[in-house]
């Protein structure tokens, strides 16, 4: 006896077509995103041939940027993405660490855990040209007026803290890239100190190790290579950082070793000279500064993807 | 136990900087809302600012509607090229995405999440301004979804896979076709982290200014063609705080406060809506 099909034959075939086409368009929309990485790619470099052809490697160590003479070089830019960055995980980071730690660890204040972590919830979602309109008028005056003058007096034997403060500049652009920068590299570094398993802390705890003995001995040698990727990250984030570091850096094309002076960064340039820029060299050139800056924040966020997935192990950090 | 009075003393020491730390990354969240609040409550009080378009510079008043047309079109009109593409890219990497391909959409899909955003308009400025020689809401849209498109997928993709299995067999087992069991199963099943995904994805466009500069350009005057350059509120924000004029400057501030209140809503509403899915 042959047994009555469950499904008729021909619905059978309509639920095959079914999935066939549904399978496509997914797969179309997964091509999609490739269209888009190529797009991207050819967006940024065909219209920098002119500029990579004229200057090639070269353009790395030229300090000079005029549009006049139709000489560019990207090296002032690129000092001062890197000055800006460093000033500001020198400051993020110990901070992010510390408020990271207590987030994760201590059991005091707990009261207080819950709405400081909403609040840098809130700081990571503050649109950038809203902190540059705040560091523009109220952070840049404090700095001419008082920590400048202030630095400039106790430390001024410094090459770093000479010269006149106007407020604007490296030092002022590097602190509010920490404020910027200072939620990711919390909110990354709580999660992987909480990664780190209760039996180590509690084993260290047990062996009469206090807090700050377990934290510098257990929980930090564990968690080195997660808190690096979170360093990363958070390098990522500020190399790229645009509006609010344009407002607030002066915008001068200039390598100087005083952290008062004023400069330019990757980005702000392109922000700045983009609609104004004639000429296939000129408008050339600032493409290439973007090719190099997109280059350097996807070094900067594999390298910082690979550190975290290796903490992790397979589970994805949440970013 | 040797010297335990200094290492009580270190230890004493280590958990008040711990506290001192947290202290430090709060104040500058709560000067800033201070300030955008006070500074920004008088531009928004000012007659006319949801209602008149900007003066030019020098003459008092005026407002700032055609930054808010503009936000919620370019934003508007992002989303909607954003949201289905990313959903369904989503969808792809949890139901066939365990593969070569799929990893390869997830990585680049990693990338764009880390470039700077002033990435997205130089890609908006080639692929539209360049072609159509003039700035354009449009490209700004269209900058603006490729930079919404990995958070969107990603949210989709976590979502889907938060689905048991055993609704999808379920939904096989009783003859309906895997398209189907997608769709109607597990689909609505994760809407709510979709629809989250979609909402938080939102919110940070609307506070982009890198990506609108050399595409929406901006524009003084109410424009709704996205064929043509329009205002919006991240760049008023930008452009008057440039400027010595009071009145532009209130207008700054009443942009920021009104453009936070706009993203903290959608975070808002974001968290709302898993709330009440969950329930």
């Amino acid at each position: 006896m042959v047994p009555t099909p469950l499904v008729a034959a021909s619905r059978q075939r309509r639920l095959v077509s079914g999935d066939r086409v549904f399978r496509v368009i997914a797969y179309g929309a997964a091509g999609l995103v490739m269209l888009i990485a190529v797009i991207f790619i050819v967006a940024l470099v065909v219209p920098a041939l002119p500029a990579i052809t004229k200057f090639g490697l070269g353009f790395f160590v030229t300090r000079t940027w005029d549009p006049v003479r139709g000489e560019f070089g990207a090296l002032t830019p690129i000092y001062g993405t890197l000055v800006t960055s460093a000033i500001a995980l020198l400051i993020a980071f110990p901070i992010g660490l510390g408020a990271a730690l207590f987030l994760a660890e201590d059991a005091r204040l707990s009261l207080l855990r819950s709405p400081l972590s909403f609040l840098i919830e809130l700081l990571a979602g503050i649109p950038s040209v809203v902190i540059g309109l705040w560091a523009f008028f109220i952070l840049v005056p404090l700095m001419r007026d008082k920590v400048d003058p202030f630095l400039n007096h106790t430390l001024g034997f410094l090459p770093l803290f000479r010269g006149t403060p106007s407020g604007y500049g490296f030092l002022t652009a590097g602190l509010v890239l920490a404020i910027m920068v200072l939620p990711i590299m919390i909110a990354l570094s709580r999660d992987v100190i909480r990664a780190v398993p209760r039996e180590l802390r509690e084993a260290s705890l047990a062996l009469g190790a206090t807090n700050a003995e377990t934290i510098w001995s257990v929980i930090l040698p564990y968690a080195r290579v997660g808190i690096t990727g979170a360093i990363l990250l958070s390098l990522g984030r500020a190399l790229g950082e645009t509006i609010a570091v344009t407002m607030v850096i002066g915008n001068s094309v200039q390598i100087s070793a005083s952290l008062f002076a004023s400069g330019y960064t990757l980005p702000s340039v392109i922000a700045n000279e983009f609609t104004e820029a004639n000429g296939n060299v000129y408008l050339g050139s600032l493409f290439y500064l973007g090719v190099v800056l997109v280059l350097i924040t996807i070094v900067v966020n594999v390298l910082a993807r690979l550190l975290i997935w290796r903490f992790s192990g397979s589970s994805r950090a949440a970013v | 136990m040797s010297l335990p009075l200094v290492r009580l003393l270190i230890d004493r020491v280590v958990v008040a900087l711990v506290v001192l730390c947290v202290m430090v990354a709060a104040i500058p969240v709560l000067v800033l809302f201070l300030f955008v609040i006070i500074k920004g409550l008088p531009g928004i009080l000012t007659p006319g600012f949801f209602t008149d378009s900007p003066h030019p510079q020098g003459v008092p008043g005026g407002g700032v509607l055609n930054a808010i047309i503009g936000t919620l079109e370019i934003v508007g009109i992002g989303s909607l090229l954003a949201v289905p593409v990313g959903a369904l890219i989503g969808i792809f990497l949890s139901e066939y995405g365990r593969n070569q391909v799929g990893d390869t959409v997830r990585f680049i899909s990693d990338v764009l999440t880390g470039l700077p955003s002033i990435a997205f308009g130089i890609l908006g400025y080639t692929v539209v301004v360049l072609t159509t020689h003039h700035f354009s809401a449009l490209s700004g849209s269209i900058a603006l979804a490729v930079l919404m498109l990995p958070v969107i997928l990603r949210a989709t993709e976590t979502a889907l896979l938060l689905v048991p299995n055993t609704l999808r067999e379920a939904g096989l087992a009783l003859g309906a076709a895997r398209w189907r069991v997608t769709l109607e199963i597990v689909v609505p099943a994760a809407l709510g982290g979709i629809v989250t995904g979609a909402l938080l994805a939102m919110a940070r466009a609307a506070g982009e200014t890198a990506p609108l500069l050399f595409t929406a350009f901006g524009n003084d005057i109410v424009q709704t063609n996205p064929l043509q350059p329009m205002g919006a509120l991240a760049l008023t924000v930008f452009h008057n705080a440039l400027v010595p004029y009071p009145n532009l400057q209130d207008q700054a501030w009443g942009a920021a406060l009104l453009l936070v209140i706009m993203v903290a809503a959608t975070n808002i509403l974001a968290r709302v809506y898993v709330r009440r899915i969950e329930r």
